[in-house]
């Protein structure tokens, strides 16, 4: 991949880096570049964090079929987060509540965290980077 | 201090590029550095010097290339979400270059804040 032909900046400086994907899957184009950051700054030996809010919870539903819009299924890029070490995916439990979601629902191991947990994570974070 | 900054929209459409530009243009009056602006999804389409809005319209992208050139900004596109869009080297105005998304992610490691604009 060109986008990957540094995985390191030199620095050793190792930051914690919190991608918030706030949209649903697809409709726009958010969630599909996004993912592309997230794996870049993995391969940056940052200390990385997924949040899924909003309708970005939408990402991780089992079962999604896209040969109806006739756009690519990138959903199976979740799954293969582990392989980049990336294990801290989380949930907000207000949006899955909101859209009568469960942990069983989802394609991935997540935490499922409340608005105040959701809150202190944030303000741990060195960079919070929204799609 | 050092602030990244990044650019999710394109021009016009949204008012993610006005503000961004805004706020780079007042950091660095304020004395703050900016030295690095990256353009992602959209917001690749800042870039191109094909561009030309209406005379009594603001150019956005002769005014980042502006800003770049006095305070010696590097204006990032990347390269993936460019190809995606058709936005090609020997379309970008002056300042701007293709590169990959590291250069973004060397932003949030490098500087003090990292500054998103878009929806």
């Amino acid at each position: 991949m060109s986008d990957m032909d540094m995985d390191d900046d030199g620095s050793g400086i190792v930051k914690k880096f919190m991608f918030l994907n706030r949209k649903a899957p697809h409709g726009t184009v958010y969630a599909l570049e996004g993912l592309e950051v997230v794996l870049i700054t993995a391969a940056f030996d940052q200390d990385v964090s997924l949040v899924f809010t909003d309708d970005g919870v939408y990402q991780l539903m089992k079962g999604m079929d896209t040969k109806g819009i006739e756009v690519k299924d990138f959903s199976k890029t979740y799954r293969a987060l582990e392989g980049y070490d990336i294990e801290k995916l989380y949930v907000d439990k207000t949006s899955m509540d909101a859209r009568g979601l469960t942990e069983d629902d989802l394609i991935v191991d997540v935490t499922v965290l409340s608005d105040e947990e959701m809150k202190n994570l944030m303000a741990e974070q060195d960079v919070v980077i929204s799609f | 201090m050092q602030f990244g900054i990044l650019i999710n929209e394109g021009p016009y459409n949204h008012q993610a590029s006005d503000s961004a530009y805004l706020f780079a243009r007042t950091a660095i009056e304020k004395g703050h550095k900016v030295p690095r602006i990256f353009f992602y999804h959209d917001g690749v389409n800042n870039s191109t010097r094909m561009a030309e809005p209406p005379q009594d319209d603001r150019n956005v992208t002769a005014r980042w290339s502006k800003l770049a050139e006095d305070h010696g900004i590097d204006l990032v596109v990347c390269v993936a979400a460019a190809l995606r869009r058709g936005i090609k080297d020997e379309l970008l105005a002056p300042g701007f270059r293709i590169s990959g998304l590291g250069q973004l992610v060397e932003m949030g490691i490098q500087y003090d804040r990292l500054v998103t604009f878009g929806d």
